[in-house]
């Protein structure tokens, strides 16, 4: 990739902003890439990382043996597989450090998914006489689809509301927990816009009414700090593949003394508590990367922060009718939300493509759903922001260079689709 | 990812005619911004009575722009009577297929051509394009006349269908039982079995056997349909006749819910249950959006 510098020479006149007047014809896309700085086709500038991640090479480094050479059964009476129970003991205690907590407290699940099933379901088998879960209208389907179903078991869900940033009500929170609510569960970030609740204050609140509070923390969990010790957090949910584990690991932190029954039956492993052969490679590469996501927490909330923060800057200079979803207060460092106006976001993810940006979108047609994101449209964003609302979620391994070059490639997209646009008035 | 055949990214990245034909004969406006796509059509004929000039604006995804693109070189050169001929498989079909759930896109070139024909022929204008027929889906303002077309035309059998074609019934959901009753008016009795079967009525009830009926018939046949679309309900009270529910989810912010409480909840039961029941909201501190 050429510097930035190279670019701004280049023939592609004006810089499409805010006073952009550039009408012409619709410029084929060719026209519009061999403006930009070349690129290695092969190269992929990857802004997802809310939907997953990179594995860190230090975390298949260290995997890479329990798949060839010590691919023994940890629950095994000989030496060969015994020895790999050490090897699990000691990822214990590094996704405890992550998270401030003991390692017996951790409990080793298949994906975030599965872990917040089992918090829900396990602590409903536990308290057969309550019949009311309360969560929130922005949850991750993983725990919102769950609750649904749970509905037509005859349970009863009560969803809290957000408003127009993203913020939960909590009066509303203290106000629909009553003596029949076995469990609240609330995200400790929200994966579409990265608004992080207040979740030592809610968590208070739900123990202070003796009712079992749970977390979503995948979006959360290496991105900010958390200390399990300090907090009355009882359940927290945590998966591999958004801090640079690989997938099909998760982790569900259970307080001493919290109640649960197993999700999944079967052998003695995880104390009985989740039955199933341990991903034991999962197990060792997720331990990894929670050493790696402690090292790098400081990172995170610095350099890349800043990498988001200067995205964020560029577009909002360079692309008029933008705004940013979420309260830009409290967000997780690496997620940006962004609407842009009068153009949808399938479109604008597929022109990103071709410039082998990776992103997501809340609009309804990269879900083949006729309505955008639920998460948006809680927020009351007008449904003609939400159709072009465009996610970029950044990680440890983006580049100055990257931001730059999405920031470049940005407002060309924009203004390209609202050349087509018949809501643009010129 | 979506599936798109090369055609569909061709015509994507490259669109032909975008733009405004000045002086037009015939412009078509259809869809809108909270839709999530709309078109623009405008043309200009030639002396010998044919399209001389076709150009298209289109707000939605690669799909929407590609219909939109092949839609105007599909007209060029025929005249408005061989124009109206072309139908949404038309343009499907030169684009190599699109995903059944993005049908609607190739729906809406058809729709945008044929107001923007009728905008020729002063029938109305294409700005403010009155539409034929009664609304059925009220959440994307889609018509009986509408329906009853894409059905016709595409040889549709279910409910899904109709909305991956004409969007209707793809927000709260309340119009499914309608719909579903346009598919065995256009496709007569043979598609009946396809949608749903009814359970005989039973003739009288006992307290018991109403709240059990009830029940069974929000979960199987009401139920079902809200949740297709983000939306739920919850079994309240019965009290004598009148059934108490919440709507819960997409379905508690829903502008049509009350369409939704009597044309479907009400209806399905008095269907399935007893002609006499009465369907109300809860009226409960709980409803969303209640205080600060």
């Amino acid at each position: 990739m050429s510097s930035p510098k190279t670019t701004r020479s280049g023939s592609v006149s004006g810089s499409c902003g805010p006073d952009c007047t550039c009408r012409g014809p619709i410029p084929a896309l060719d026209d519009l890439r061999s403006a930009m700085p070349k690129q290695d086709p092969k190269s992929v500038i990857y802004m997802d990382n809310n939907a997953t991640t990179r594995v860190d090479e230090q975390v298949v480094a260290e995997m890479l043996p329990y798949l060839t050479e010590q691919y023994g059964n940890p629950s095994s009476m000989h030496t060969f597989g015994g020895q790999v129970a050490h090897k699990i003991a000691e990822a214990r205690q590094r996704v405890a450090d992550l998270l401030g907590c003991l390692p017996e407290e951790i409990l080793f699940t298949s994906c975030g998914t599965e872990s917040d099933n089992t918090a829900i379901k396990g602590t409903l088998a536990v308290l057969p006489n309550k019949r009311k879960i309360v969560t929130t209208r922005v949850e991750h389907p993983a725990v919102l689809t769950t609750c649904r179903d749970l509905e037509r078991h005859g349970y009863s869900i009560s969803e809290i509301g957000v408003d127009r940033q993203g913020n939960l009500n909590l009066d509303e929170l203290g106000f629909r927990i009553d003596d029949n609510t076995a469990i609240v569960s609330v995200m400790y970030a929200n994966n579409e816009t990265g608004v992080i609740f207040p979740i030592d204050e809610i968590a208070s609140i739900v123990h202070s009414r003796g009712v079992v509070f749970h977390t979503d923390a995948v979006q959360a969990a290496g991105k900010i700090p958390l200390n399990l010790r300090n907090s009355a957090i009882d359940m927290l949910s945590l998966s591999g593949h958004k801090l640079h584990a690989p997938k099909g690991i998760g982790v569900l932190y259970v307080r001493k003394g919290t109640r649960i029954a197993p999700f999944l039956h079967g052998g003695h492993q995880e104390s009985g508590r989740r039955g199933g052969t341990e991903n034991v490679p999962g197990i060792i590469a997720l331990g990894k990367a929670c050493e790696l996501a402690l090292k790098y927490r400081v990172e995170e909330n610095t350099r890349v922060k800043s990498l988001r923060d200067r995205l964020e800057a560029k577009l909002l200079a360079s692309c008029p009718d933008c705004m940013i979803n979420g309260n830009p207060e409290h967000r997780l460092p690496n997620t940006l939300n962004i609407s842009f106006e009068y153009i949808e976001g399938e479109a604008i993810l597929l022109l990103l493509n071709q410039f082998g940006i990776c992103a997501s979108s809340g609009s309804a047609c990269t879900s083949g759903a006729l309505e955008p994101s639920h998460v948006l449209r809680a927020m009351g964003v007008p449904f003609t922001a939400a159709h072009g609302s465009i996610r970029f979620s950044l990680s440890r391994f983006n580049t100055e260079a990257e931001v730059d070059f999405v920031a470049e490639v940005m407002p060309k997209i924009v203004n390209r689709l609202r050349e087509l646009s018949p809501f643009v008035k010129r | 990812m979506w599936d798109y055949t090369d055609k569909v990214m061709d015509h994507f990245l490259n669109p032909r005619n975008v733009g405004s034909v000045e002086n037009p004969d015939g412009v078509g406006e259809v869809g809108s911004l909270a839709c999530g796509d709309a078109l623009t059509l405008s043309f200009k004929l030639g002396p010998d009575g044919r399209i001389a000039d076709a150009k298209f604006k289109t707000f939605g995804c690669a799909s929407a722009v590609a219909s939109s693109s092949v839609l105007t070189e599909l007209i060029k050169g025929k005249t408005l009577d061989e124009a109206m001929q072309v139908t949404n498989q038309d343009i499907a079909s030169y684009l190599g297929g699109l995903p059944e759930q993005k049908m609607h896109c190739s729906v809406m070139g058809q729709e945008a051509l044929e107001a923007a024909i009728a905008n020729y022929r002063g029938k109305h204008d294409g700005a403010a394009a009155v539409k034929k027929g009664n609304i059925v889906c009220t959440c994307f303002g889609v018509t009986d006349e509408e329906i009853r077309k894409v059905v016709r035309e595409n040889g549709l059998s279910t409910v899904e269908q109709v909305t991956n074609y004409c969007k209707a019934g793809g927000g709260c959901g309340g119009c499914h039982g309608r719909i579903a009753e346009l598919i065995v008016e256009v496709q007569g009795e043979a598609v009946k079995t396809q949608i749903a079967s009814p359970p005989k009525k039973p003739a009288k009830l006992t307290n018991i056997q109403k709240i059990q009926l009830v029940q069974q018939t929000i979960n199987e046949q009401i139920r079902p349909a809200l949740r297709a679309d983000g939306g739920d309900i919850e079994l309240i009270d019965i009290d004598g006749n009148k059934v108490i529910v919440a709507f819960r989810g997409m379905c508690a912010q829903c502008k049509v819910s009350g369409f939704t409480m009597k044309d479907v909840v009400q209806a399905r039961l008095r269907e399935y249950v007893s002609d006499d029941l009465t369907v109300e909201a809860e009226k409960n501190p709980e409803s969303s959006e209640h205080k600060s």
